[in-house]
């Protein structure tokens, strides 16, 4: 152990940017920055929200975080160790330290294949076990996810949607992972579901000591289960900080929107004036001029039109990327 | 018909359908009112029967495998067994309805004015120019900026929120009287969302439309509508006004979805009060109570006897005596953890 506390994972200059067009002519070829120069550090222990809208590149950013999408730019680094291009080879040790959870669990469960088969994978990949000691693997597992052992004989389709992440659970849980990237793992899950299943992953959190990049676009869930949060658009983190304070006292215009853009179940504060952003999302293809938020900022000045607000810190562990940040 | 007399009543709606598996009741006998220019949210997890419920009022269960039984009187007007003909005069002039995802309503290959025009068209005897500029207005009713260009656009050049903008201005084109919106948002980012909404209770006031809301989220309901119905296993569990139910909820399965959602201010509680187990499935739902097997207030008699709607303006379906679920319903709203 390190008397220096040091990240699990430490990003810098991330970035992730996709050619679109096929062209021969390289001049005719457009660039789409999926993610754009994100820096961040994920430390042991902690569970990292990382919230926005759709097409604002935070599902692009957990894949590249796992190496599950090639990196463009930037560096990786897992526990001090340079991983942005290390091969798939030398990164086989390293996928057992990061496993990744996927929105929809059918399309990460092949259909044709015992729910004991395919938890049993990750051990036959990795590990040495004999039939027997992988089967009752398999049955801890199911149980650790409140699963029964018996369901190990069952196909993906016999279960619902809720028991169905589960089992994405249980298989990135397999090999005991130091840190779990879950691409929002519950919103297509009922409520009452999304409940139990944000639940149970702050029990795992607890049981096996992980460390979780929590994606997703409800900001009420993310709260709930994550103890940093950092606000995307249009490819840059545009805010970071603990999550009470970010979300108490928002500094960044974008959170603040997208905070008070949130319906919330209760009568009392639904009559509370909000800020209603005008306008769509601008495409990733054409973001615009300066900071990528003027379009829709309602405190936008000419020196956002021009200028790109860098990401600095105001303290308390709180950075923002704004020009006139709110609430200062 | 009076000028107070509600809009659309439901009685004893039954939704079933034939399969390999029996009969799968979707609705099992529901009664509501609608109101003229009333807002009514009706919420409910998948399965719950929400979304059957609204398309037997639109008409639009055409399967041979289904069964449709009950009454459903809009204006006075018994929609059920009508013909189609009948069904087409009413349909989309008198009730319009949106859903999730907007491009089912839209066809890709004409310009939104196009569409527009030739709904308004389908109604009212009106020239190609004239239903044109009834586009351009619409679009411009709802929100849309630029509706002289966007009346010219083809749906892949607008964003999600347009086109669930421009579904809605095709909803109005003929001023209906009741907006059927099948979670008109969920699909939408929440930015978006927030503006739609906004636009939805906006319709009431500009074009005197009620609306039946169906969603999943009762943050939604809250933001829009005046009156709440919850749906569970394919029937309503509590029905009342939005503050009242709200305030002080009085079923134990709106006390589990109140308890599932996050809050989004103050403390964070350490575990979610969610519900336990999954919803029932339809083909086989459970005797008695169809939330029984969930509830952590069930008595023997739960699983035993189906309990009934009771109550006045507010009105829940549960065998606790009144006075006990009024007593956890305070605890509730004031914020103390539902027991398990």
């Amino acid at each position: 152990m390190n008397a220096v506390p040091r990240p699990l994972l430490r990003a810098g200059d991330l970035s992730k940017r996709y050619s679109v067009g096929r062209s021969i002519f390289p001049a005719q070829r457009r660039t789409v920055h999926a993610v754009d120069k994100v820096s961040l550090d994920i430390w042991p222990g902690e569970t990292l929200g990382i919230v926005g809208e759709s097409g604002c590149g935070k599902s692009t950013l957990g894949r590249c975080l796992v190496r599950l999408t090639e990196i463009s730019s930037g560096s990786l680094e897992f526990e001090g160790r340079d991983i942005s291009d290390a091969s798939q080879r030398q990164l086989r040790p390293l996928r057992r330290q990061m496993q990744m959870v996927f929105q929809d669990p059918s399309a990460s469960l092949n259909p044709r294949r015992r729910v004991g088969d395919l938890l049993a994978d990750p051990f036959r990949i990795h590990e040495r076990l004999s039939a027997s000691e992988m089967a009752d693997r398999v049955a801890d597992l199911l149980r650790r996810v409140d699963l029964s052992p018996q369901h190990a004989s069952r196909y993906p389709h016999e279960f619902s949607g809720g028991q169905r992440q589960r089992i994405g659970i249980a298989r990135a849980l397999a090999l005991r992972p130091r840190l779990i990237v879950a691409d929002e793992p519950v919103s297509a899950l009922d409520v009452s579901i999304q409940a139990q299943i944000v639940n149970l992953l702050a029990d795992l959190r607890e049981e096996f000591n992980l460390t979780y990049v929590f994606i997703a676009h409800d900001l009420s869930v993310v709260r709930q289960i994550s103890s940093r949060v950092a606000v995307m658009y249009l490819g840059s983190i545009v805010e970071s900080g603990p999550t009470d304070e970010v979300f108490a006292a928002p500094r960044h215009h974008y959170t603040a929107a997208l905070r008070s853009a949130v319906p919330i179940p209760s009568i009392d504060r639904a009559r509370r004036g909000r800020l209603v952003l005008k306008g769509d999302l601008p495409g990733p293809m054409n973001p615009p001029s300066g900071c990528r938020f003027h379009t829709r900022c309602p405190a936008a000045t000419s020196l956002c039109r021009s200028e790109r607000p860098l990401l600095q810190s105001i303290g308390d562990g709180r950075l923002v990327a704004c020009h006139h940040p709110a609430g200062g | 018909m009076s000028a107070d007399a509600p809009l659309l009543v439901v009685k004893d709606l039954t939704v079933s359908f034939r399969s390999d598996e029996g009969l799968v009741r979707a609705v099992g006998g529901v009664s509501f009112a609608v109101e003229q220019r009333e807002i009514i949210g009706v919420v409910g997890e998948s399965g719950s029967g929400k979304s059957q419920t609204l398309l037997a009022i639109m008409g639009l269960i055409d399967s041979p495998n289904a069964i449709v039984s009950g009454s459903i009187r809009f204006m006075g007007q018994e929609l059920i067994g009508l013909s189609r003909r009948a069904l087409d005069a009413i349909r989309g002039r008198q009730i319009a309805m949106i859903f999730q995802d907007p491009m089912s309503a839209l066809t890709p290959v004409h310009t939104i004015g196009n569409q527009i025009g030739e709904q308004v068209r389908a109604h009212e005897k009106v020239s190609a120019k004239a239903a044109r500029a009834r586009a351009v207005q619409l679009l411009d009713a709802v929100g849309i900026a630029n509706p002289d260009r966007v009346v010219d656009s083809y749906p892949h050049q607008l964003s999600g929120g347009m086109r669930q903008r421009a579904v809605i201005a095709m909803a109005l084109s003929c001023n209906p009287a009741l907006l059927v919106a099948d979670e008109p948002t969920t699909a939408l980012d929440v930015t978006v969302q927030a503006q739609i909404l906004e636009l939805i209770g906006r319709l009431r006031d500009q074009f005197g439309s009620a609306v039946i809301l169906v969603t999943h989220d009762l943050g939604v309901v809250a933001e829009v509508a005046d009156r709440v119905l919850v749906m569970y296993g394919g029937r309503f569990v509590e029905e009342g006004g939005k503050s009242s139910v709200f305030r002080a909820p009085l079923h134990p399965y709106t006390w589990g979805l109140f308890g599932s959602i996050p809050p989004m201010e103050g403390p964070r509680p350490a575990r979610l009060a969610a519900i336990p187990g999954i919803p029932p499935s339809l083909s086989n739902l459970p005797k008695g109570c169809a939330f029984g097997p969930r509830c952590a207030f069930r008595h023997d008699a739960c699983l035993v006897q189906l309990p009934i709607m009771q109550g006045e303006s507010h009105r829940a379906a549960c065998v606790l005596p009144e006075a006990t679920r009024r007593q956890f319903a305070v605890q509730k709203a004031g914020g103390v953890e539902m027991q398990r």
